[in-house]
């Protein structure tokens, strides 16, 4: 089953090297990882979504817990949570299919930022399914390139905003995942 | 305030963490520390290779339950001691390792001897350093430490730029450690011991399985009484030996692979199972789908990452196991009686199988040499091992009696570790009689060091059985691959072990028949300097009880 951790760390260099390397020495997938700086400046968020059992998960989750730099681990799937991720999309456009890609734009409210001649670059935001949909649709038309940042999650309501950043290996969360 | 450089500052962490030995080689890039410590008053060790100085810090550590300390040059240098960190790394053992690096400003340009060493030893340290700036090496110094010693201990890196060591700042020592993502002592919680000591009272076949975490809690004093109060029979991994008196009538000796028949069938057959400071290494488990089988699991540990690993655990139990035995024995009462029937079960396994070899060939018995150290040494030596056939046979026949008395290389398995391990111990313990019982193969990997035994007069005895194989690798050829013994045998070309020794300024003493084990043992144990006393043994003989890789914990192998 797909999971999104929610990995709160140290602002640092070299962290980034430490996870992604726990992943791989532990054999544990990585479906999509994005990282970016929070309303702290010290301690960036790490947006993990990978898939296992849950054995699997529960041993990334206490192995991220371990590493020193982690101040927080929270898996976003046993929450309410809002999910994202952005997607370029450049298509091979000429006159004829034009009208008919437009119209797959306007349905998945999405945006055209480029466009020339021969393409059509196309900027879409949202959870894994809406583009999976369209790129589905897409497809067709002959997608040249793709870029996407990975997927970025935060729980609803206030209940998770980092309030126990300093609770970390506490019993409570142990109990949870045993 | 004076400034200080950054060599100096180090050098003045060190003193307050109460390091009394630093075991290294200098270089290039580390050349200001080794200024600075020229004189600091710090005991410096000076090794020949500097595995050997990881290595010695993890004997240090393991046999006084403090922080070991390693001090090496950039690239090769740091490079050397990756073996010892990876060792130190599975087995649990606090270290810092001081490695010096290339210059802040040519980092990353392929410099001399430069190394990433910060990349190379991520996956074998609990934490890492590079110290960017000297305004934050103290800081950096004592949280190495402390992550080091607390929770469940591992090797720190501290990567040390040239330019770092000295550039100057005011020295202050942080009184007090904060690192926000590092929670390193959980309490136990009371209502799971609870539900513990209510597994315990029920059960009909309970069996303690207890493991090196416990030795590093200092839990021997709660381990006894918990085993006095309750009668519940103990067995212990390789790392756990000695954190229970091994001629207790409970003591089950070691289990896993190489255990006693008594120790594997008890855990197979027990409805209860009480891990302690154990992470059921496959090892230890044999074939884990059929481990334990009609057991229930309580797994104390300080690591919550151990727990449900490789065994589902149905009773967790999250924190320092000194504590959380000292809070279980309050609430388990003496089950003797209820549970008589399997202690008499276990009684008739014991008469049954117990250890045995067959002395009656013409050739030394590795296990009658282990056994007579045991016997002229009273079971209270330190004893550290290479990894192989000797390692086992002195888990098996040493019997052990007190806790930091057995220092080997568990978890990697890392051959040429017993040695300078031995070196580190005696170190660390001066007025204790410290043995390293080694291999011919393992031996041969770190006997450079026989020049730093002797240079400071480290009185570690070694004992060297050699039957001119790499035993084990023998053994498994001989089980398994037809007795084709590929790249197993030394015995050709094994060098003249008493002409190395006496050419190291260390005495030699032969032994080639079981006549002269015991005065040879008595001679070694005589004698102040350091001595190595070469065993010529069966070549030949296999370790049993042997539960083969993939079978069940009681599916043992035993000779006829």
């Amino acid at each position: 089953m797909k999971h999104t951790i929610s990995v709160l760390v140290e602002n640092q260099s070299g962290v980034l090297a430490r996870i992604s390397g726990l992943f791989s020495a532990r054999g544990f997938n990585i479906d999509s990882l994005a990282v970016g700086e929070t309303e702290d400046s010290t301690v960036s968020r790490m947006t993990i979504v990978s898939h296992g059992d849950n054995r699997v998960i529960d041993q990334i989750m206490k192995q991220l817990n371990k590493l020193v730099d982690v101040i927080q681990v929270t898996d976003l799937t046993q929450a309410e949570m809002i999910e994202r991720e952005l997607i370029l999309i450049k298509i091979q456009a000429t006159a004829a299919n034009r009208a008919d890609l437009m119209q797959i734009v306007n349905t998945f409210r999405a945006k055209v930022v480029d466009v020339t001649p021969k393409s059509l670059t196309i900027e879409v935001t949202g959870n894994q399914s809406k583009i999976d949909a369209m790129l589905e649709l897409l497809r067709p038309f002959g997608i040249k390139e793709v870029a996407r940042t990975g997927v970025i999650a935060l729980a609803r309501g206030l209940e998770s905003k980092s309030k126990d950043k300093e609770k970390k290996g506490t019993a409570k969360k142990i109990v949870l995942t045993a | 305030m004076a400034e200080l450089t950054g060599a100096q500052i180090l050098i003045e962490c060190l003193k307050r963490e109460e390091v009394d030995c630093i075991f290294g080689l200098p270089g290039g890039a580390i050349l200001p520390t080794f200024d600075a410590l020229y004189d600091s008053g710090l005991k410096f060790i000076l090794v020949r290779h500097e595995q050997g100085a990881s290595h010695m810090a993890d004997g240090y550590a393991r046999a006084t339950g403090r922080v070991g300390v390693c001090l090496v040059t950039s690239g090769p240098g740091a490079t050397n001691t990756v073996t010892g960190l990876a060792t130190a790394f599975m087995d649990s053992v606090p270290l810092v390792c001081i490695t010096g690096q290339v210059a802040t400003h040519v980092i990353g340009s392929d410099a001399f001897q430069e190394a990433d060493v910060i990349g190379i030893t991520r996956p074998v340290t609990k934490h890492n350093f590079l110290v960017r700036d000297v305004k934050d090496l103290a800081r950096i110094v004592r949280e190495a430490f402390y992550i080091a010693r607390t929770g469940r201990p591992g090797p720190v890196v501290i990567d040390f730029p040239v330019d770092v060591s000295r550039a100057k700042t005011e020295f202050e020592y942080p009184s007090e450690v904060k690192i926000r993502g590092y929670a390193p002592t959980p309490l136990a919680d009371s209502k799971q011991i609870q539900k513990a000591a209510a597994a315990i009272m029920e059960s009909k076949r309970p069996c303690l399985y207890v493991g090196g975490g416990a030795v590093g809690s200092g839990a021997q004093k709660e381990i006894m009484e918990l085993v006095n109060k309750t009668g519940i029979p103990i067995t212990t991994t390789v790392l756990g030996l000695g954190i229970f008196p091994e001629d207790h009538p409970s003591s089950l000796r070691m289990l896993g692979m190489h255990g006693t028949h008594y120790a594997n069938y008890s855990v197979q057959g027990s409805d209860l199972l009480i891990a302690v400071g154990a992470r059921f290494d496959d090892r230890v488990t044999g074939n884990i789908q059929k481990f334990a089988p009609h057991a229930k699991i309580i797994h104390i540990d300080i690591d919550p990452a151990s727990i449900s690993k490789t065994i589902l655990v149905h009773i967790p139990i999250v924190g320092d196991i000194k504590p959380a035995v000292r809070e279980l024995i309050k609430h388990v009462k003496d089950k003797r009686v209820q549970i008589k029937d399997w202690l008499k079960q276990i009684d008739e396994w014991k008469a049954k199988h117990p250890l045995k070899y067959d002395d009656s060939g013409p050739h030394i018995k590795q296990q009658y040499v282990i056994d007579k150290i045991g016997e002229l040494t009273k079971h209270k030596a330190v004893v550290t091992t290479g990894v192989g056939q000797h390692q086992m046979w002195t888990a098996q026949w040493y019997q052990f009696s007190a806790p930091r008395s057995m220092i080997t290389s568990g978890g990697l398995g890392t051959m040429g570790y017993g040695f300078p391990a031995a070196i580190g111990a005696q170190l660390g313990r001066p007025k204790e009689q410290v043995i390293c019982i080694d291999g011919d193969g393992s031996f041969q990997m770190t006997m450079c060091e026989l020049v730093t035994a002797a240079h400071y007069r480290i009185p570690v005895k070694i004992f060297i059985m050699d039957n001119a194989h790499h035993g084990m690798v023998r053994q498994w050829q001989e089980l398994f691959y037809h007795r084709r013994y590929s790249a197993s045998q030394l015995g050709p070309s094994n060098p003249n072990f008493i002409k190395v020794a006496e050419g190291c300024g260390v005495l030699g003493i032969e032994v080639n028949k079981k006549e002269e084990v015991i005065p040879a043992i008595k001679k070694a144990l005589a004698h102040e300097g350091p001595v190595l006393v070469h065993c010529v043994v069966a070549k030949e003989d296999n370790v049993y009880p042997m539960v083969p890789s993939g079978h069940a914990l009681d599916q043992v192998m035993d000779m006829a």
